[in-house]
């Protein structure tokens, strides 16, 4: 699966490791999701992935508290194939819960490059699109697509729960017709995505890319 | 009531006793005594809840105001105590060994304001911000909406629209859309 | 059990002395923020050896916005959307003490009718609250028939509050100078119908959750708060009462209509997390009790708002108060301090999860072991987001 092999030419530079913690940690850099070659095949796999989205429980804003109706008797997101994943290894979908404050989004950039692909990223609320009310806030971030690619926006405070459930039928639309390639554009562009990280999170500590 | 702050004001010299609202009086009292008298109302005079710390900057004064706000259950009164310390010399004494809970409004404090606390445990840890890089950001002369601006700015490219304008213009063209 | 680095009496506030961890005897594990078994986003540092936990430290700020910040250069109706975000499960305490403080400052009266409907709508929240809660609580100890019913049921109260505010978590309904709208025709029978409802499903949670004896064993004799601790960690709402320290601000201090509502304040005999879930329980009959004595009692018609001049002139003189309430977790204050110009100078927002779950949570989870600290978290009932701001 690996074309690049550890330890080649074109690593990281883990620079914000101590030596010992250098050896930890893997120094490659992620790699692009290619398609099946034969089409059904991808295209059976698209419809096997928009129905089992399990979605990474990390409330990291003020979201979270829809999701709890969202995913109780009411509205009950289990008819989608929507179910919460305590661990970010089982789940595909992140759901970013509004406004991201500088320290919550270094652990939502551990979390979201330790899912396996294919991976998606919800992002609810007026907060993360262009700073919402806390446009002048000195501790949240405006743009949130600066620092991971977004999928979907489901905008509003808060966005309701059936608005929510219409967002899910959306991504499955667009992972049907295999539009969702967010991932795949955090990896081409991931120079760039790091360098605006890095630009905010000033106690960097962890791995370029955290496997 | 009376009797008692007629009673601290000999003892502590507190100064500006206002009557703010019907079971709220603050008071001034100067940076050395501020810890015995604390003590003294949390000991004597049944204050025993301390509601909270906070500081106010008053930056055309040069000072911080430091605010206790402690509470008696049985009199169902607050008070209100302020002690002014310099914004050069920001220092003020830790009240840890009083209540189990101020060490964490010293901490907050200063994280946020930059007072310092010598003794209060883990005073220097970070509690809200992580790898803050400023002056303290509850400070009056540190402007939030500049700093976001230069550390969050918005990417260039992106095209953003006024939603006022977008509705007038795009959505109901025929009622008023006079801006374009 | 091994020799435990923690507090040898309650009124030792001393911090814990340093775990040598270069002994290899201990491990350290954070729990949270990305943990399902927290209650919303924050983590604690844990020390254990073995299982049991020696040291925990509680990590706090991945929710600040540095709201004090904001509101010091918004002026004073830009606040009043502002500060319901700062609570998320419960956002009308805010909006509510901070209408009254600037009501209190500018010396505004409001009508009777402002009264009883605020009195209402707190209320209801609380309701909403308590059934969130209930579920949290019960999903802490691996039961999960009763979040899905309260949860559900939670909703049916939100949808009231849809109904009388017009928006389902922040509301924005409590305004400066009286409430934003009045009652819509038929809400009496409607919220009565689902008041009948909540108590119905009260009584099958008690059923299920409270005679479990999964949940019985493990969460009798956890987390322990003793009389004594009460004044030194200013521990405050039902973690207080529940060992049998009668405070209660609705009571005590009476505000808005509380003074003419029939209701006793319920204190439990030893605050472990099973005695505070069920007097939390029976605040929420109590709760569902008072909201209709809201509907029997609140006026039908008459103004819901005192003549405010315009908004975006507001001037407040200057002054200085602090107000509080009785919220689902304790005492809820604001203390504001304006300078007579259009922009408040200093609020400061006094959450009650401040010190539960800083200075208590640290000190109860001391010899524990990892299975139940997300059943103590919750018991002690912490929203982040009011810590932090």
């Amino acid at each position: 699966m690996f074309k690049k092999t550890l330890n080649t030419e074109d690593t990281l530079k883990n620079s914000g490791l101590t030596d010992e913690e250098q050896q930890l940690f893997s120094n490659a850099r992620p790699q692009a999701y290619e398609p099946y070659p034969i089409k059904a095949v991808e295209d059976f796999a698209n419809w096997a992935r928009a129905n089992s989205l399990w979605i990474l429980a990390f409330g990291t804003g003020c979201g979270a508290i829809e999701l709890r109706p969202l995913m109780t008797a009411r509205f009950d997101a289990n008819r989608f194939g929507v179910a919460g994943r305590p661990t970010p290894r089982q789940s595909s979908v992140f759901v970013i819960g509004g406004y991201a404050s500088v320290k919550t989004l270094k652990r939502i950039i551990r979390s979201y490059e330790q899912m396996q692909g294919p991976k998606f990223v919800i992002a609810l609320g007026i907060c993360p699109v262009n700073g919402g009310m806390y446009f002048d806030s000195y501790n949240t971030v405006n743009q949130f697509d600066q620092y991971l690619p977004v999928d979907l926006y489901i905008t509003g405070c808060m966005p309701r729960p059936e608005v929510l459930v219409a967002g899910i039928m959306e991504l499955q639309k667009k992972i049907k017709a295999g539009e969702c390639n967010g991932a795949n554009l955090y990896v081409e562009n991931f120079d760039w995505y790091k360098s605006n990280q890095k630009k905010v999170i000033k106690n960097w500590d962890m791995p370029d890319y955290n496997w | 009531m009376k009797d008692m702050l007629q009673r601290l004001q000999r003892d502590f010299n507190i100064s500006d006793i206002t009557e703010r609202q019907l079971r709220l009086t603050t008071f001034h009292v100067k940076k050395q005594s501020a810890e015995t008298l604390l003590r003294e109302l949390r000991d004597r005079e049944g204050y025993t809840h301390l509601n909270f710390m906070t500081c106010i900057d008053y930056i055309e004064d040069d000072i911080f105001t430091l605010v206790y706000m402690l509470h008696n259950y049985d009199k169902k009164n607050t008070l209100g105590i302020h002690v002014n310390i310099s914004r050069d010399d920001e220092a003020m004494i830790s009240i840890h060994t009083l209540w189990a809970q101020a060490w964490t409004y010293q901490r907050e404090l200063r994280e946020m304001y930059g007072i310092r606390f010598p003794g209060s445990p883990r005073v220097d840890e970070d509690f809200c911000l992580e790898g803050w890089d400023q002056i303290p950001p509850m400070r009056r002369e540190f402007d939030t909406k500049k700093f976001s601006e230069e550390r969050f700015g918005h990417r260039a490219g992106r095209q953003s629209e006024q939603p006022r304008k977008h509705m007038k213009v795009e959505l109901y063209p025929n009622r008023g859309g006079d801006e374009k | 059990m091994t020799q435990l680095t923690g507090h040898s009496s309650a009124l030792d506030f001393a911090q814990p002395e340093p775990v040598d961890m270069a002994s290899g005897k201990y491990v350290k594990l954070w729990q949270g923020p990305q943990h399902p078994g927290i209650t919303g986003n924050m983590s604690l540092e844990l020390t254990l050896d073995g299982d049991t936990i020696i040291d925990c430290k509680t990590h706090v700020g991945y929710l600040h916005r540095g709201f004090e910040k904001l509101m010091e250069r918004r002026s004073f109706i830009q606040n009043f959307t502002v500060v319901c975000r700062i609570a998320v499960p419960e956002p009308t305490f805010n909006e509510y003490l901070y209408s009254h403080a600037v009501e209190q400052l500018s010396g505004i009266k409001i009508p009777e009718r402002a009264i009883w409907l605020r009195t209402m709508n707190l209320e209801l929240m609380r309701l909403a609250s308590f059934l969130m809660w209930i579920g949290g609580m019960s999903g802490a100890f691996g039961q999960y028939t009763v979040p899905n019913w309260t949860t559900a049921y939670r909703d049916f109260v939100l949808d009231l509050f849809e109904e009388m505010t017009g928006a389902r978590i922040y509301h924005m309904y409590i305004v400066p100078g009286g409430v934003r709208a009045g009652l819509p025709d038929g809400f009496e029978k409607r919220a009565r119908d689902i008041m009948d409802g909540a108590e119905k499903l009260l009584d099958q949670v008690e059923r299920v959750m409270f005679n479990n004896a999964v949940f019985k064993a493990r969460s009798k004799g956890l987390g322990i708060i003793t009389p004594d601790m009460i004044d030194p960690y200013g521990i405050v709402g039902p973690n207080a009462r529940a060992c049998g320290v009668e405070r209660d601000i609705r009571k005590d201090e009476p505000y808005l209509a509380y003074d003419q509502l029939n209701f006793e304040t319920i204190t439990g005999k030893d605050s472990d997390a099973y005695e505070r879930a069920y007097l939390r329980l029976q605040e929420t009959r109590q709760c569902i009790s008072l909201i209709r004595q809201c509907l029997d009692k609140a006026p039908k018609d008459g103004p819901f708002q005192a003549d405010m001049p315009n908004v975006l002139h507001w001037k407040i003189p200057a002054g200085e108060t602090y107000v509080k309430a009785e919220c689902t977790r304790g005492e809820y204050g604001y203390y504001m301090v304006t300078d007579g110009s259009e922009f408040v100078r200093r609020v400061h927002v006094r959450g009650p999860s401040y010190t539960h779950a800083i200075a208590v949570m640290e000190r109860l989870a001391v010899g524990n072991n990892i299975a139940d600290i997300a059943g103590l978290m919750v018991s002690l009932h912490t929203y982040p987001p009011e810590i932090e701001r």
